[in-house]
């Protein structure tokens, strides 16, 4: 049976009564005492998606606070160089904070709020999640911790001291590859044992069925302002039009793509291949992983035949999740979605190639979308339209892009 | 109906006016041999043996517990070695009833029905299984109960007088109160009475049901705790193998006598 998307109908809600997309990903694997917490925070979230005064609220503070809309530009340059394709970029890095995890922390803060929680945790790989909480929560008046992991706070040092000087606590965590799979662990287990009092953010489309509904949710502001910049830009939505986004956990792209979901636009997202050769790949859509339960939900998941959840390696702390969202295991099932990879030194060059050509210089995590629009441009023609979505900054990768490239450019 | 062997202990247990002395170790920690002297010697002095199998993302589980299942990783345990440490225990133990406690992903790569043959082969008893809730777990746990496994549902302090009730309702032979909101090994941040109080609200709506308690108990909790029908101490069982790992002492002979002391308090 071949899995079919509806039309009309939001992506987070198409899923069955057990919070199933396809009948297979998502769902809500978690124990006992999170069962009240979840169920609580699901209706108050169904309630608060159809409040007008909410929705007002949600806009005022995108437009006012997270600095809505970010540019859409074309990058005449990189198109001119690789003679193929129209190549254009949604600076989401623009977003207050550098990064799309802005929408998330300022949506769930504004939930925290309206729970009447005045505590909220969070995980994060890269730190944007944990900077972007971190902001949010201090600009609504929240108490903060941030878990993460002990390799990534090392090796993404300017958003761990963004997280201090927030004035949040980081909870460096120790266990297993002490990357962003870990931290999200933690920060579960924090909440089991602080649910009465705490509100807690998952970084990404992962997790427990609600937090994959309230991140698309809050990322699809991403896509409802392209379709319009696309609109002034274009007359339309161009016949060949291909939304390029990389994917770690997956919330910039189902963000990048919602709103075009029943268009004709083409959707690739990028994994993290890992080094060349690496077998510690963060790929699992791309190397036939098999569906396994992480995190609380069901979703193609890197693991050994036990169900061992696998390590993995990245050059972007981002991209670096075993896992992957629900809505895009749904996506590539449907075959709504093609999910491809790209490996750390593919995605170097396309940061250093972006950088030097451009005004932009987009961070790891982005740079993966990046090095497959240059691999596919100069083999499309110039009626063919790709949008990147640029949604970090290369300023926190800087120590590992000296390190590998020998020099930093932005 | 035959009785089950869960329900066996805790009628002889209600005769003898106490609680079920009930254990948890981790399979595999820290080898399989001493994971089956382990619980060849707690068994004089427990009356039910619960039995992780170890998982490397547990979202639950507390710094001792992920301790124990670490070592346990660390030695190649799988989930066929934990079925050959409960096989070997029952062989000598037959009447003792055994609980496998772990996350749901090890059930499905293996295959549920394949996993349930393996329980029924190897003389499990029961199945708790943290991270696939009521009523997610109806179709798992009806199976279970075909092959005359427990299927033991779990409720917390947050779960809803509603959902209590529909959740005792479906329920085998035992069930496991969570004494507070806390991943395993987590102090003891209620104290003893509002845990019993609360317990006390749910053995009301049918006190026939075996309802234990667990989470936080120590040496030092137990006997506050002592009319519940059952009580597990967990973590402290795994902190004691890691202390006696750095000793250098033998955690077979240690745990052997940190239960002994846990019977004696609630006997
Ligand atoms: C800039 C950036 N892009 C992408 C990602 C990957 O996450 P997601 O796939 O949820 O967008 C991250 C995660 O930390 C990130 O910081």
């Amino acid at each position: 049976m071949s899995l079919k998307i509806k039309k009309n109908i939001p992506l987070i809600d198409q899923h069955d009564k057990n919070y199933m997309y396809g009948g297979k990903f998502g769902g809500n694997f978690i124990p006992e005492t999170l069962k009240k917490p979840i169920d609580d925070l699901t209706k108050l979230f169904a309630k608060l998606r159809k409040d007008k005064k909410f929705i007002n609220e949600r806009d005022y503070y995108f437009k006012n606070y997270v600095g809505a809309p970010t540019p859409f530009i074309k990058l005449e340059n990189l198109t001119e160089h690789l003679k193929g394709a129209q190549i254009y970029a949604k600076v989401v890095s623009e977003a207050n904070g550098g990064a799309h995890k802005i929408y998330n922390a300022t949506v769930h803060c504004l939930i925290a709020k309206k729970a009447g929680k005045k505590y909220v945790v969070g995980d994060t790989g890269a730190g944007y999640a944990g900077k972007m909480l971190s902001m949010a929560a201090k600009k609504f008046g929240l108490n903060c911790k941030i878990f993460m992991g002990a390799k990534d706070i090392k090796r993404q040092r300017p958003n761990a001291d963004a997280i201090k000087k927030n004035g949040a606590e980081i909870v460096p965590v120790t266990t297993g590859s002490q990357t962003l799979v870990d931290a999200v662990s933690e920060c579960m287990r924090y909440w089991v044992s602080n649910c009465d009092t705490t509100h807690m953010c998952v970084g990404s489309t992962v997790g427990p069925n609600i937090f994959i509904k309230i991140c698309a949710w809050s990322t699809a502001q991403i896509s409802r302002e392209l379709i319009e910049q696309i609109k002034e830009e274009f007359g339309k939505i161009p016949n060949k039009l291909k939304l390029i986004n990389c994917v770690g956990g997956g919330s910039s792209a189902a963000g990048f793509w919602n709103e075009f979901m029943d268009t004709h636009a083409q959707f690739i997202g990028v994994e993290a291949g890992g080094p060349k050769n690496s077998k510690l790949h963060a790929a699992p859509l791309t190397n036939g992983s098999k569906i396994g339960i992480l995190h609380g939900a069901a979703q193609y998941v890197i693991q050994d035949k036990e169900g061992q959840i696998g390590s993995t390696e990245s050059i972007s702390a981002g991209l670096d999740y075993p896992g992957i969202s629900p809505l895009h295991c749904f996506l590539k099932d449907t075959k709504r979605a093609k999910y491809t990879s790209v490996n750390d030194e593919e995605a170097l060059k396309a940061y250093q190639l972006v950088s030097k050509l451009e005004n932009i210089s987009p961070s790891l995590e982005p740079s993966h979308a990046f090095a497959e629009a240059i691999k596919l441009a100069p083999k499309l023609k110039s009626s063919e339209v790709i949008i990147v979505n640029s949604c970090g900054d290369s300023l926190k990768d800087k120590d590992i892009i000296k390190q590998k490239l020998g020099s930093y450019i932005r | 109906m035959k009785k089950s062997k869960i329900s066996l202990v805790f009628n002889k247990c209600k005769i003898e006016k106490r609680s079920a002395l009930i254990t948890y170790t981790v399979a595999g920690d820290n080898n399989v041999n001493n994971s089956i002297k382990i619980l060849n010697k707690i068994s004089k002095h427990a009356d039910i043996l619960e039995l992780g199998f170890p998982h490397n993302t547990p979202i639950a589980d507390g710094g001792q517990i992920q301790g124990s299942s670490h070592r346990a990783l660390k030695h190649g345990i799988k989930l066929k070695d934990v079925f050959h440490i409960v096989k070997r225990f029952k062989k000598n133990n037959p009447s003792k009833p055994i609980i496998l406690m772990g996350y749901f992903n090890l059930i499905y790569q293996n295959g549920e029905d394949n996993f349930l043959k393996s329980c029924k082969a190897s003389g499990v008893d029961g199945l708790i299984i943290v991270d696939l809730p009521y009523p997610e777990n109806k179709n798992f746990a009806n199976k279970c109960k075909k092959k005359s496994i427990n299927f033991i549902q779990l409720i917390s302090p947050t779960t809803s007088k509603d959902r209590v009730k529909k959740i005792i309702k479906d329920s085998h032979d035992m069930i496991y109160y969570i004494s507070m909101l806390s991943t395993t090994g987590g102090e003891l941040k209620v104290s003893p009475k509002k845990i019993l109080q609360n317990y006390n609200k749910i053995k009301r709506i049918d006190p026939k049901k075996n309802l234990v308690i667990g989470f936080g108990i120590t040496d030092k909790t137990i006997s506050s705790l002592k009319s519940a029908s059952g009580l597990v101490v967990g973590s402290m069982l795994c902190k004691t193998i890691t202390n006696s790992l750095k000793m250098g002492q033998n955690p077979v002979t240690k745990l052997d006598k940190v239960v002994y002391n846990l019977k004696k308090k609630i006997i």
